[in-house]
């Protein structure tokens, strides 16, 4: 090695650079072909997407997007030619198949509910955690190590164990298949999260402002409001990303603890059957229509992510 | 200055209110603050955690609500412990995590070691291989389905394609062989990333200057990586470990949705169980006295793993 170069002498050669970078690439070109085939299979025809051998190449059709949000029935094409003139390219594209559109699917009631239940608790935990955040954060609390371990602990438990006795609990409250029940349930799940990584996000914002803004005349409650929380914007916003992320992906409380009216995406969408068995492009439409915002989130959180998935426990 | 706004702010509000704002102490203010927090956690995971042990002593059948309830004594314990169906359950969920864990953790920390290598566009391929992570195990997992079918499914048609296996005849879902390999495959490719985002916050926390002196002294790059980069990155990759085993341990939506725990009871996870004795057969009682045992297990273990995560950290 030549005594001239800048580099650090532990700095990975060219060669091993490469290698490397052709490794991870490839995994991840790989990781990744689940997910296209998603997007993929989404603007296939189903006679398209049951093809063999898997087709790559193929006309795009949003059939599969008419399908998830409309319910079909089958008539015979005299009655088809009896209708007046198609009304959209829905309608056109489901008559061809001998179909006419009997009324929209649940699929959006059913979206609508998981933004109502994800943003209703993400806003609860993470109003209920900043507060308990800064307790431990700032006072001396009794048994606080205890009260935090606690809060954790409440993660352990396997999420049907918890089911049995809140399907009961909402069963005689009356919150069965509710909004109300879940964004409880998803608020309690979420809060032990954002207790844990906003007490790190406090504890690094330096005592010494609300000090000197105490020492100015704010109460206690002023110097919280106006120096704490303005400093820990980017900290209560990453907890709020992880908290709806969490929300938006839950299945096993969904599935269990709603049927109907309060039923959210996860638990409707593998539901989507169209005739002789599961519809795969409207399956692959609704899954694209749910994963679009997480990967949003997943891009805007890049920095704060081993943060939230490790509860606060590697900060970098 | 500022003391004149506060004042004017105090004087501002009603006369009550702002004494009582004033008037608040410290130790009353960090209760106020805690314990709407507690409350809630009292009530949706505390107080059904002592119903389920209430339950879990009783006969109790939650399709019945109105027929008495006779208490058992520990007699659902003894024959949850007793029973060969759980203890089936019990060895699936071990096999699950413990290839989930050591796959993981072997892939996760390959992928991690290449990362730090720094080539040219390392984040953008790093942000992408996070993806599957951040997704609903439920709706990716019932796609995997998809990708599972016979002959018209991607994997499938890979499979047969590279082994020149006929492709009818890979039956990822419904072969008793290989459907326990089929959840692992989907847990893996989810949760890899995972692991591999904590080895990389490890192994990027070991000081440059480590390796500069080791390269002093002339210590091979095979004797770097056995006596600094590993050892190093162990709490992390133990803490990744922790994690993933808790998650795993509880697996009921990626398996629910893949093979419903078949085919027979081939993948039926400890959770999969549960949820078939407490919500297809209607078995409270009994079903709860297994929760209480799958969370005091979970506990147990994940407490004493912890003290041994604690050793390697002070070492």
């Amino acid at each position: 090695m030549s005594l001239t170069t800048a580099h650090s002498v532990v700095a990975p050669s060219s060669n091993a650079k490469l290698i490397a970078g052709t490794i991870i690439i490839a995994y991840a070109l790989i990781s990744i072909v689940p997910l296209l085939w998603i997007f993929a299979t989404s603007f296939k025809t189903p006679p398209d997407s049951i093809a063999y051998p898997p087709k790559i190449v193929f006309q795009p059709s949003i059939e599969g997007y008419c399908n998830l949000f409309t319910t079909r029935t089958r008539q015979t094409p005299e009655y088809i030619n009896s209708l007046g003139p198609a009304t959209g390219f829905c309608d056109e594209t489901v008559r061809k198949r001998n179909m006419v559109i009997a009324g929209p699917s649940n699929f959006l009631p059913r979206f609508v509910n998981s933004l109502i239940i994800a943003f209703g608790s993400t806003f609860c935990a993470v109003f209920l955690g900043t507060l308990s955040a800064y307790g431990f954060s700032r006072f001396k609390v009794p048994l606080a190590d205890d009260l935090l371990f606690f809060i954790l602990s409440t993660r352990f438990m396997p999420p049907i164990a918890v089911a049995i006795p809140i399907y009961l609990m909402y069963r005689e409250l009356g919150l069965s298949d509710t909004a109300l029940g879940m964004i409880l349930l998803y608020t309690a799940v979420n809060v032990s999260l954002a207790v844990w990584l906003l007490k790190g996000f406090i504890d690094e914002i330096p005592r010494e402002y609300e000090e000197a803004a105490m020492i100015d005349g704010y109460t206690r409650l002023q110097a919280f409001w106006r120096t704490v929380l303005p400093q820990a914007t980017t900290g209560i916003a990453a907890t709020a990303i992880f908290c709806l992320i969490f929300a938006w992906n839950e299945y096993a409380f969904a599935a269990l603890l709603t049927s109907g009216t309060a039923q959210t995406a996860p638990p409707f969408i593998p539901t989507i059957i169209g005739e002789g068995g599961q519809d795969w492009p409207a399956v692959a439409a609704g899954t694209t229509i749910f994963l679009v915002p997480i990967l949003v989130f997943t891009i805007l959180l890049r920095k704060q992510l081993l943060r939230g998935i490790t509860f606060g426990a590697v900060r970098k | 200055m500022l003391n004149r706004t506060a004042d004017n702010v105090a004087r501002a509000t009603p006369e009550p209110l702002a004494k009582r704002i004033r008037g608040i102490s410290d130790k009353g203010l960090a209760w106020l603050f805690i314990s709407p927090t507690i409350l809630l956690l009292l009530a949706i995971n505390i107080f059904p955690l002592f119903w389920a042990i209430y339950l879990s002593f009783t006969n109790y059948r939650a399709n019945r609500p109105n027929e008495v309830v006779k208490n058992l004594g520990f007699a659902n314990y003894q024959r949850i412990l007793g029973d060969q169906d759980i203890w089936i359950a019990m060895q699936t969920t071990a096999h699950f995590v413990f290839w989930t864990i050591l796959l993981q953790t072997v892939i996760g920390f390959t992928l991690a070691w290449l990362i730090d290598r720094k080539f040219r566009g390392h984040a953008f391929w790093t942000t992408i291989i996070l993806v599957p992570m951040m997704l609903s195990p439920a709706v990716v997992g019932n796609f995997w389905r998809f990708l599972y079918e016979p002959q018209i499914g991607l994997f499938s048609y890979v499979i047969s394609f590279v082994t020149g296996i006929p492709p009818t005849s890979v039956q990822m879902l419904s072969n008793v062989e290989l459907a326990p390999w089929a959840i692992i495959i989907v847990d893996t490719w989810m949760w890899t990333p995972y692991v591999m985002l904590i080895c990389l916050a490890g192994l990027r926390s070991i000081p440059e200057y480590i390796y500069e002196a080791a390269e002093v002294d002339r210590a091979s790059n095979w004797r770097q990586f056995w006596s600094i980069t590993l050892p190093m990155a162990l709490p992390f990759i133990m803490l990744a470990v922790l994690f993933r085993g808790i998650e795993n341990f509880k697996m009921f939506d990626m398996v629910n949705l893949l093979t419903g725990g078949g085919p027979g009871s081939t993948t039926e996870v400890a959770s999969i169980t549960l949820k078939r004795q407490a919500f297809e057969s209607w078995r409270t009682g009994y079903s709860s006295a297994f929760a209480i045992i799958l969370f005091v297990a979970v506990f147990g273990l994940a407490n004493i793993y912890v003290k041994a995560l604690n050793k390697v950290k002070q070492r």
